[in-house]
């Protein structure tokens, strides 16, 4: 029979709490873990919002010094997509758009209209569906018919490796996680340990009284669940601060792509689940080391 | 439940020795009747304490064979041993009371380790502590109580659960004469009520204290029988009386 011990279980063994810094190790451990799981699903969304935004896209440059010829080729590029069933969206990038995003690079005065500097015409298309390298080719096929200076580039192409660096951050951001959670972990299993050998002695008197490992075990699980759960809630706030912080610094630099990265309902979730994660996980290695701690006693 | 030859207790050929040292223990044989009263004497290092760490089962012998309550226990697994010591009530010579709880709580122990409710515990740790006399001290801890009255707390916490077997080592190491005698008495209480008793002691004066009782002598591991306890079936309590 493994019946729970009665009572308080914190009155027979007082020291089995985590005493000292152990919870307050346990709220940073919380903390961390937090903001690295909130950094990680922020990452994500930004990551899923910009596929979103690009998926589809395409820039169709007309690349002809001859001012006439290449407004003729432009238009007959346009004409040609907005024909196209295939093609959800279309829009020349007007000249004065044009000039303001090349502007920072070549000066005022290489961007107006008595500029002798040729730039390209430039299409945005929006494509049904995602852009594949045959619907790229076939399409880049029917425009060399009408424009032959017409160069086509899906827009997520360019944007590779910013989606391999948000990669790499989210996998940073999931072995922080990790990593902090195997801390957390042997951090309870010192304490454990702590406790075990300041309370060898009720321990022995529980075991020859018939005690059973899951019973001794179990005080001191519920003890050190109650310090997590404490630790847990101080560092879940501590992070919660840090990250309305940074949400607030990031929306203030407006910019499209950093702004789609912020968090959604169900990311709230899986954040406010950490505390309890850490719970779970104190638990669990509370009754590992204490358990095996017991097998050694007869 | 008894074992074979109605012996609650079987001891067959029992070594035991701690590491590479020589045994402490050897060829021990014995049966303990259910409702007997024994006496387990022998000078200091002969081996007593060894043999009740046997019986309180927080030790398992270098070889032989033990059976208890018609079980072998030497092959029994791990997890089932807290049952089996649910059934044995233990004295420590150095009482073992767990110092941060009063002396209803360190009482009331085997009571909640066997899963029993809070308000079931009450009246029996009550009972019992006045039984040995300790209900005005029912709320200090062991650090306030004298030596006899810890020895006192201890017996009540081996006794609470009503065990089959009582093992008490030195009971009375630590107590004057007339403590000594009221502890005796106890024993003899409960015996009479059907526990079978084990008391190890060096106090020659004490056994003739229990007339009925029966004398088991340790010398240097080996284990003899002045009385013929471990001959016959005992003269009170057991199933031949």
């Amino acid at each position: 029979m493994t019946a729970r011990l009665g009572g308080d279980a914190s009155r027979i063994l007082p020291q089995a709490r985590l005493s000292g810094p152990m919870p307050w190790v346990i709220a940073i451990m919380t903390a961390l873990t937090v903001i690295a799981l909130a950094g990680g699903l922020a990452l994500a969304n930004l990551a899923d919002n910009a596929r979103a935004e690009i998926s589809g896209g395409l820039t169709v440059q007309v690349v002809e010094a001859e001012p006439a010829a290449r407004d003729r080729q432009a238009e007959n590029a346009v004409a040609l997509l907005n024909n196209r069933d295939d093609v959800a969206e279309v829009r020349r990038v007007p000249e004065e758009e044009l000039a303001a995003l090349i502007e920072p690079w070549l000066g005022a005065a290489g961007t107006g209209s008595t500029s002798t500097i040729p730039t390209p015409a430039l299409i945005d298309v929006k494509l049904r569906g995602a852009v594949t390298d045959a619907r790229l080719a076939d399409l880049g096929a029917a425009l060399a018919r009408v424009a032959p200076a017409a160069r086509v580039d899906a827009q997520a192409s360019w944007l590779a490796p910013v989606f391999g660096a948000i990669s790499s951050l989210q996998f940073l951001a999931l072995g922080l996680v990790l990593l902090l959670a195997a801390t957390s972990a042997a951090a309870v299993w010192l304490a454990a340990r702590s406790a075990l050998g300041a309370n060898r002695d009720t321990i022995e008197v529980i075991h020859h009284l018939g005690g059973t490992d899951g019973q001794i075990a179990s005080i001191f699980q519920r003890s050190i669940a109650m310090d997590a759960l404490a630790g847990g809630a101080a560092g879940l706030l501590m992070a919660l601060a840090a990250i309305l912080l940074l949400g607030q610094q990031f929306a203030g630099l407006g910019s499209g792509l950093v702004a789609g990265g912020g968090l959604d309902p169900m990311d709230w979730i899986v954040i406010a689940a950490v505390p309890f994660a850490g719970v779970i996980l104190a638990m669990l290695t509370a009754r590992l080391t204490v358990v095996a701690a017991l097998r050694k006693m007869l | 439940m008894s074992g074979a030859g109605g012996g609650i207790v079987q001891f067959d050929n029992v070594g035991l020795r701690y590491g590479s040292d020589r045994e402490v223990l050897s060829d021990v044989s014995f049966t303990l009747y259910p409702g007997s009263f024994y006496f387990l004497t022998g000078a200091s290092g002969a081996g007593k304490t060894s043999l009740l760490r046997l019986l309180y089962l927080a030790q398992r012998p270098s070889r032989g064979m033990i059976s208890m309550f018609g079980q072998d226990v030497i092959t029994l697994p791990r997890a089932r041993l807290p049952g089996f010591r649910r059934r044995i009530g233990t004295v420590f010579q150095d009482f073992r009371l767990v110092q941060h709880l009063s002396a209803f709580d360190n009482v009331a122990l085997p009571l909640r380790i066997s899963g029993m409710s809070e308000d079931a515990i009450r009246k029996p740790v009550s009972d019992m502590l006045e039984w040995v006399g300790l209900d005005h001290r029912a709320e200090a801890r062991p650090e306030t109580l004298s030596g006899g009255e810890q020895q006192r707390v201890a017996i009540a916490r081996a006794v609470i659960a009503r065990p089959e077997v009582l093992v008490a080592d030195e009971p009375t190491g630590n107590v004057d004469p007339d403590m000594a005698l009221k502890l005796l008495r106890l024993f003899d209480s409960l015996n009479r009520l059907g526990t079978t008793v084990v008391v190890a002691t060096h106090d020659v004066h004490l056994l003739r204290k229990v007339p009925d009782s029966l004398i088991m002598r340790l010398d240097k591991g080996r284990l003899s029988d002045p009385t013929g306890a471990l001959k016959y079936p005992p003269r009170r309590g057991g199933p031949n009386t």
